[in-house]
């Protein structure tokens, strides 16, 4: 279905000409002639772009205690009375520029979600397509695994572990390590996904005359999974990573909610969140709000982008 | 009266680039307790017909134009009720694969008595009495306990034959049957399509046999219909279609029949594949593959024409009429 | 039947065993309980004393069976910070925390099966996309942030609802104090379920919704309409009950990913049940209470899963349940 766009093939046109392809193909129509999804795309470009020119945009770093005075902390935002000009956005309890934390922030939790589902992709597909192509006891063996490993909640793995390793470290070493953790703890657990439906394609494939054709030329098997099945579990593995990329990003948000992530220090979206929930009822809503309304449009467009996706490619999605 | 009466029956089925037509202007009758068989290749429109005709096309199929007269009445203009009381009562459906068409999670039982209880004012107790006598009909061994097992407890030639009783649980007027042993093992295609003959004569049901089987429809039928590309090319008595095809396309499926070519010798294919929906050529639809084009084949629908006991619609039947022989001489 | 049980058995035992291995590591490596005991100022030679008594110095293996000994005779040792029995500070928390589990079930199956159905028996109505745009919203929200919008919302600015703890409960019988006896324990629990269903519920009518769009697509439900059967009991008889195969086994799946919903809702609401007891234990490197809580959340997630495949086997027909006893 989709294999002339991402498929391998030796005469693919080069670079540009192939994302004009990409435009002028089904997908590209059906992106074209989908508000949803042309304004999900948008936003979440603007954020991505926001998140990461952070140190040119944000008016301060909140990570410079230089540039932190308590005496400003709580200050509202523009549009409510007692606002100060100089924070657009208002302040947090610390007296840090609202703005400027949460464009740094947002940065922190599409880093480690990323990172942690590039780790599950990685984790997932390379276990996926030994499992498919070995077969036999390893393909058991892992299969019992994936089985077992869904059946845990990453969420609650990941509670366990994070607390179970802060109060062995203390939170003073835990949190200079927070990131490394999280992108762990959330990348290991949710590899199978990926494998299952990867190993689905490769024992689909592997009956079909080219892999033969290939093994007859002398390819080994590592070329052969990667030119030529790998490529026919890209659509698949695309959506996969879309929506676990949203699930990453909540789960980081979820443990730093609870004080097993991000410190306060160095806040992602939900160590902000976190932080602004003691103010609520003092009034100081925006120290949650805006990141929360932040953390949620983000979410929200990675999802819609990830319905858009599982609707066009149409990909046949291991159930687990 | 005839039961049935078909008249210029179009299906079509919506797209995004605009309606495309899968069955055009179809017509045809049907005594009360005639067998009738429809062939032509996968795609050639059967099986939309058996569908349209129970007016069950699933979406983005829809009946555009013409009439079903069931027993005087209209199935295409029927209110979604009268046809919900038609079906399974006065015409019933046999599936293809009887492997996907009873519910995994129902017993035998329950999908006999549901019918039964649809139509009928009937207790479970009546019903299961009427279901368990057509079980035995069936010739079904220990019908007591079929009516308690769920489908994956039984063969598949078991369950066709319990969707055979099925169908004639509330004595139809007509069953259409749709490729009824294509999904089975060789070994019992006979079985059943011998059973199904049996029930439709005994019970004087009028039976509409969809196939590509032109040897069980010449078992089974009194007449037959070929169906090209969404239209019928060629109709008549089964035993003219079979012994005396007059359209070129029929002559071809005759003669690819394995029975008809000499042992060791390569069997006669015709030349080509149909052409799609959305591939249908302007004209007769069969000229891209037909032996026998001429000029107004690749401009003009040929109209459906008597040519002695049967119907036919080719521009060059005369034509076809001399040369055939000539050609069987050599 | 009993083949099938005593398979399902095997297994939870199992994995029970795998959970109190690690319940085991963690309190042998997590915090020192000598230093809890004696505090700091003993002597070395007291200490070693001390720790023979205990039976620090015995091999792993006498070690972890004298652990999973005590374990299965309700001995998950004695909470550092409530000096009490772990397993009766739990006892104490758990009803909060079913209860909680009990309204969002409630929530989650009164409301994921009706607008499952509808949103795909009737794909095109407006009332379906509302629900279809409504749930990927809510899917979008995390538990913890639905927690404080209806905080914000309700509490602080509307001043309708509590925001914290359980209210006015009433003593059932042993640890059990329940909040649906009183209207004060209901309008406590009210929120807190919300927020604790407010993932799952957009998930499950998804879930529902696309299994349901397949099986309506299926030959056996041409079948039934080519036999005249009328359309609600195809849709509630033919096709729900074939859509919830999967959805029970994903239910299944889901129940640990609910424990976690817990600690967080729990936390943003104060209520006094496992999971907000769960963060204190950590804060506090209350070892004991940590593994007891390890276990007995285990122990839930284990019964828990076997009775969804023994309801998967009932529902399944080709898995030979009920059949064989007869």
């Amino acid at each position: 279905m989709s294999n002339s766009v991402f498929g391998n093939q030796p005469g693919a046109p080069s670079k540009p000409s192939r994302i004009l392809a990409i435009w002028n193909s089904n997908i590209g129509y059906s992106f074209r002639s989908n508000p949803v999804a042309v304004v999900s795309m948008a936003v979440f470009l603007l954020i991505v772009l926001a998140a990461f020119c952070a140190p040119l945009l944000a008016p301060y770093n909140p990570y410079d205690p230089a540039q932190i005075d308590i005496m400003n902390s709580e200050y509202p935002p523009f549009w409510v009375d007692g606002a100060l000009e100089e924070f657009s956005l208002g302040t947090d309890d610390q007296g840090r520029d609202l703005l400027s934390t949460i464009l740094y922030g947002t940065r922190l939790s599409l880093i480690i979600g990323i990172c942690a589902v590039a780790v599950q992709t990685v984790l997932g597909v390379s276990l996926g397509l030994i499992s498919g192509y070995v077969g036999g006891r390893t393909d058991n063996l892992l299969m019992r695994i994936a089985d077992i490993q869904l059946s845990f909640s990453t969420l609650m793995v990941a509670i366990i572990f994070l607390a179970i390793t802060q109060a062995m470290f203390g939170s003073e070493v835990f949190s200079r390590y927070a990131v490394i953790f999280l992108v762990a703890v959330i990348g290991v657990a949710e590899w199978p996904q990926y494998a299952r439906t990867v190993r689905a394609t490769v024992l689909a494939e592997k009956k079909k005359e080219y892999v033969d054709a290939a093994k007859v030329m002398g390819f080994g098997p590592l070329r052969i999974m990667m030119r030529h099945i790998l490529p026919n579990s890209l659509s698949p593995i695309f959506v996969i990573f879309t929506v676990q990329v949203a699930n990453a990003i909540i789960s980081e948000a979820s443990l730093s909610f609870l004080g097993l992530g991000m410190p306060p220090t160095q806040p992602s979206l939900g160590s902000l969140i976190s932080s602004g929930f003691d103010y609520i009822f003092s009034g100081s809503w925006w120290i949650t709000a805006i990141p929360g309304v932040v953390l949620v449009v983000l979410v929200l467009v990675i999802n819609l982008l990830g319905d858009w996706m599982r609707d066009v490619l149409n990909p046949k999605l291991y159930k687990g | 009266m005839s039961l049935l009466s078909v008249r210029d029956l179009t299906v079509k089925f919506g797209s995004r680039t605009g309606p495309v037509t899968a069955l055009n202007g179809i017509s045809f009758d049907l005594a009360r307790g005639e067998r009738l068989g429809i062939v032509g290749e996968s795609g050639a429109g059967k099986s939309i017909t058996g569908f349209a005709l129970m007016n069950l096309l699933s979406k983005p199929g829809y009946i555009d134009g013409g009439q079903i007269l069931f027993e005087g009445e209209d199935v295409a203009q029927m209110s979604p009720r009268d046809v919900r009381a038609m079906r399974g009562d006065r015409m019933a459906m046999i599936f293809q694969d009887p492997m996907v068409t009873l519910n995994p999670v129902l017993t035998i039982g329950q999908q006999m008595i549901e019918t039964l209880k649809a139509h009928r004012k009937l207790s479970t107790q009546e019903a299961r009495q009427i279901a368990l006598v057509k079980l035995k009909e069936v010739y079904i061994p220990s019908p007591q306990d079929r009516l308690d097992q769920y489908p994956h407890e039984l063969s598949g030639g078991m369950r066709q034959r319990i969707i055979i009783a099925m169908a004639l649980l509330l004595d139809p007027k007509l069953i259409i049957a749709d490729e009824p042993t294509t999904a089975l093992d060789v070994t019992i295609q006979a079985d059943i399509m011998a059973l199904l003959l049996e029930m439709c004569q005994s019970n004087q049901v009028g039976l509409i046999l969809i196939t590509h089987d032109l040897g069980v429809v010449s078992q089974v039928t009194e007449r037959t219909m070929v169906m090209y590309a969404g239209r019928i090319i060629e109709s008549g008595p089964t035993r003219s279609i079979i012994n005396d095809p007059q359209h070129p396309y029929t002559q071809g499926l005759i003669n690819a029949l394995p029975q008809q070519t000499p042992p060791g010798q390569r069997l006669k294919q015709i030349p080509g594949t149909m052409p799609t929906l959305a591939t249908m050529p302007k004209g007769c639809p069969f000229h891209t593959r037909c032996a026998l084009v001429g000029e107004g084949c690749m401009t003009h629908v040929p109209s459906i024409n008597q040519f002695g006991s049967s119907f036919v619609a080719c521009h060059e039947v005369h034509r076809l009429q001399n040369e055939v022989p000539a050609e069987d001489v050599s | 039947m009993i083949a099938y049980l005593i398979k399902r058995v095997f297994q939870a035992i199992a994995v029970m065993l795998v959970i109190s291995l690690i319940g085991f590591a963690i309190q042998g490596n997590l915090g020192d309980p000598l230093r809890e005991l004696l505090g700091q100022s003993v002597s070395e030679q007291v200490r070693q004393q001390l720790r023979d008594e205990l039976g620090l110095n015995d091999p792993f293996l006498v070690q972890y069976m004298r652990f999973l000994g005590n374990a299965i005779q309700g001995d998950l040792g004695t909470s550092y910070f409530f000096k009490e029995p772990a397993l009766e500070v739990i006892l104490k928390k758990l009803p909060a925390t079913l209860e909680l589990v009990f309204g969002a079930t409630v929530i989650i199956i009164g409301l994921s099966i009706p607008l499952g159905v509808f949103t795909a028996i009737r794909p095109n109505a407006v009332f379906s996309r509302l629900i279809l745009a409504l749930s990927i919203v809510g899917l979008s929200i995390p538990v913890f942030l639905t927690a404080i919008l209806m905080i914000f919302a309700f509490s602080v600015e509307l001043g309708w609802m509590p925001s914290f703890g359980r209210g006015e409960v009433v003593h059932v019988f042993g640890y059990w104090q329940t909040n649906f006896a009183t209207k004060d324990g209901w309008v406590h629990i009210i929120m807190p379920s919300i927020a604790l269903s407010s993932i799952m519920l957009p998930m499950f009518i998804r879930l529902i919704r696309a299994e349901m769009i397949e099986v309506l697509q299926s030959e056996y439900v041409r079948y039934a309409q080519a036999k005249g059967i009328a359309p609600w009991r195809i849709y509630f008889v033919h096709a729900l009950k074939n859509t919830l195969l999967p959805v029970i086994t994903v239910g299944g799946v889901q129940i640990g990913t609910m424990v976690a919903y817990t600690i967080l809702t729990e936390t943003v609401f104060s209520w006094p049940g496992m999971g907000s007891m769960f963060l204190e234990a950590v804060n506090r490197v209350d070892t004991p209470l940590i593994v007891a809580y390890l276990i007995v959340v285990g122990f839930i997630f284990v019964v828990t899963n076997t009775i969804v495949d023994l309801i998967y086997g009932l529902v399944n027909p080709t898995i030979k349940l009920g059949r064989m006893g007869a």
